[in-house]
This record gives structure tokens, sequence and C-alpha cells, in this order.
């Protein structure tokens, strides 16, 4: 078996690269708002945006994607309106790929942040107030950094996932070599082709090595955290 | 009243809170420089304390310290607690677990107090632990730690809850001569709970029995 990468192999992984990458960092904001959301105010409507923020993990990954489809393609309510707004288009599109991938990590990513939202001791920062902090220095300096194991780890997961995104994402933006071939995506092009068993098995192993290394990194990155913790207050 | 009597007021005290069914209540109005709460554990001391530091609100009631009003619920004020300027020593200690001493210390500094980082640090003889976590504290250091952070952000008045419990004899006694310092030297309001009545004698100017609820 020839191991040697070619460069459309390189651009695969590149893209699966950027692809993870930027739906986390895009998601990030938005998963920590839910999970604070989630787990510290009470609202009505409480239970339903819970059930929400799960739903990408139990609903066929091909309904999320036609979903995507009917909301983002190019008659879709926002869809239409980011390409009249912004000439954005996400159909076919590597942006497309990368939101299909955020709305598929989002319930991983919620749930770790919000576990460790949950973790953090309240009297802390009551002890921070009682000694004249503002809430947002309170949350800056106290909320955020203990909640950190949390965050970095619901990012490695939710990078984990998007790595092996496959159903939402052939769904939404289908597979255009160079654009939104990812990983998986390449590894079922291949499969689809005869005496292609070369191709396949060395994706494959790329994906296993990848996503191994997410996650060996995750781990280190989490007890390095837990053991050695920001020096000075802000 | 503070007209009556010539001088301010150090405490004026009336809150009123149901928590879960049972009423905690104090009145109280002294002049005295530390007010001792005494009462058996459950009576509602701390919910006391955390109302005067606005963790908790009263149902009604008015509190004012050195003559200085942080609530009045008949005439809708209720400071936050960043603005009441309470040096708040909670029994748990509360040091953050991220930080190391120095920067628990330098967390709530502000500028007016009387004590400088340097001072505090002699008087608490704290200046060998401004390196280390947290964690790694005894019970005493960690309680002198949490002090000197109380004292570096300028406070108003003090709230000690029961600053020598799970403390051993010798270092009750390091404790208890620094609070009699603060209490005659810095003279800030002291309101200190507790359990122990030999303690309270021996501290305080006043001493204000919870009844049973």
């Amino acid at each position: 078996m020839d191991v040697a990468l070619s460069p459309e192999d390189w651009s695969v992984i590149g893209l699966s690269l950027k692809v993870s990458l930027v739906a986390v960092a895009a998601m990030l904001p938005v998963a920590f708002a839910l999970a604070w959301a989630l787990a510290r105010w009470r609202f009505p409507g409480k239970l339903l945006l819970d059930a929400l923020v799960h739903l990408p993990l139990v609903v066929p990954p091909v309904v999320t994607g036609w979903l995507l489809l009917l909301l983002f393609g190019i008659n879709g309510p926002v869809g239409a309106w980011l390409d009249r707004s912004f000439g954005i288009t996400l159909l076919f599109r590597w942006t497309g790929a990368a939101l299909a991938a955020a709305i598929m990590a989002m319930p991983l990513m919620v749930r770790a942040i919000r576990l460790s939202i949950e973790t953090i001791d309240i009297r802390l920062e009551q002890a921070a107030e009682t000694l004249g902090a503002s809430r947002a220095r309170t949350f800056f300096t106290i909320s955020l950094p203990l909640a950190l194991p949390g965050i970095l780890a619901g990012m490695m997961l939710g990078f984990a996932r998007s790595l092996g995104e496959f159903g939402a994402t052939i769904t939404f933006v289908s597979d255009v070599p160079g654009e939104t071939r990812t990983l998986p995506i390449a590894i079922y092009a291949a499969l689809q082709v005869p005496g292609a068993e070369d191709s396949v098995t060395r994706f494959a192993i790329l994906s296993i090595l990848l996503s191994l290394g997410a996650l060996l990194l995750s781990e280190m990155l989490a007890r390095r955290v837990g053991r050695k913790r920001v020096a000075h207050g802000l | 009243m503070s007209a009556e009597s010539g001088s301010r007021m150090a405490f004026e005290i009336s809150l009123r809170r149901d928590l879960g069914g049972r009423a905690i209540a104090l009145e109280c109005r002294a002049e005295a420089r530390l007010i001792a709460l005494i009462g058996p554990s459950g009576v509602g001391k701390t919910s006391i304390l955390n109302m005067v530091a606005g963790l908790l609100r009263p149902d009604h009631g008015r509190i004012v310290v050195d003559g200085r009003l942080l609530f009045d619920s008949a005439a809708g004020v209720d400071l936050p607690p960043a603005q009441r300027h309470a040096g708040y020593l909670f029994q748990d200690r509360r040091l953050f677990p991220h930080m190391r001493v120095e920067a628990n210390l330098r967390y709530g500094r502000r500028p007016g107090g009387t004590l400088e980082m340097d001072g505090v640090i002699a008087l608490l003889g704290i200046g060998h632990l401004l390196h280390r976590w947290p964690d790694t504290l005894s019970g005493g250091e960690a309680q002198r730690v949490a002090l000197g952070r109380v004292l570096l952000s300028a406070p108003h008045f003090l709230l000690m809850d029961e600053p020598l419990s799970g403390l051993d004899r010798s270092r009750r006694d390091e404790i208890l001569p620094l609070i009699e310092t603060l209490r005659d030297q810095i003279r800030l309001p002291i309101l200190y709970v507790t359990h122990d009545h030999r303690e309270a004698e021996r501290l305080a100017d006043l001493i204000v029995e919870m009844p049973e609820a």
C-alpha cells in the first residue's frame, strides 16, 4: 500500500481541520451562553430549550442536514437573507460544512460546559462581590477561570465530533472536492470507486489518528489546567 | 438614635426574613464597636451576616452601619454587595482556589483603606505564604489570609462568622489577639458571630443573644 499522501489527500486533511476549527470557534460563544442559561437561569420554556439543544444528538443527522437545507438553502429564509444582505452563500461551501459540524457538535459542547458551570462554587462569586468586584469582574476573574476545564473539554469533544461529521454535512453541502470533501466524505467517496481501497485505508487511519490526537490533547489540557492554575487575579 | 446619644451608632439593624417557614429576626441598635451575635447553631446567625452583607435579602427591615444606609425595605434602598464595603470573613474562608495567596490578597484592594499591603502582611505574619496555593494552607493560615484579603478591601465594617471555629487551641490563640487589635486600633465596627460564650465575653462590647427559633 502506498502510504505517501498526495496533494489531494493533504487538501482533504487541511479542509477537515479548517472546518472543525471554525465550527468549534463559532459555536463556542453560543454553546457557552446556552450552557450558562441552562445552568444558572430559571425561565419559562427552559425544558424545551434543553430538549432543542440536545436534538442534534438524537435526530438522524440526515434530518438535521435537511433542516439546514430548508433554512440556509438559496431559497431558505435565512439563506436568502444572508445572500441578499451580505452576499454569503453556505450551500456547497466549506462554511456550510462548518455550520453543519457546529450544529452537530453543539449538544456535546453545551453539556460539557454546563456541567463545569454547575460545579462552580457560587459562594466564591459571593465572596468576590463582597470584596467589591462588579458582576462582570466576578464573571471574568472567578466564574470563567473556574469553568475553564469544562470549556476546554467541551471544545475538544466538539472538535472530535466535527471531524467525524458526515450525515448532516453531505445532506446540506453535498460532496464538492476541495470545498466540502472532509475526511468522512472522502472515505465515502473512495468507497464508491472500485480499486480505491488504498485511499479508504489511508483516510480511515488518518481519521483515527486525528481523533485520537484530539482526545489525548483534551485529556492533557484538562490535567494541566487541574494542576497549574491562573497565577494572578485580573 | 445618634441624636439622642450624641455619637453615631455603629449598627442599627432591624430585619426579618422567613427562610422555609422559619423566621429569622434581629433588632439591634448599638454604639458598641464589637457586637457578638450568640446563639446555638441553626438560629440564623449566618443569615443575619448575609443580610447585612447584601447576599440575602430581608423580607423587610432596615440596616444602617456607621451612619451609612445599606438597606431599607420601606424606602426601596438595597445596595448591592459590592457597594456595601463589608469586610466579610466567611466561616469557610472562601479563598479563590485558582489564585495564589498574593493574588487572593490583592483581589479586593481598594484605594482609601487605612491598611497597606505590607502592613497587613506584617500584622498577620503571612509574608512567607504569598506564593502558596490556598489548598496547601492550614486552617489557621487560610484564616489569616482570608482576614488579610478582607482588610485590604478597605472595609467600612467587619462581619466575622465564627472565625475561631475549626481551629485548634494554639491557632485560636494566634487569631484572637489579631481580632482584639482590629477592634482596638483600627476601630472598625464588627459584627461577630459565635456560639462560644467565653469568646464573646472576652471580645465583645455588647452581646446579643439570638433566641431559639
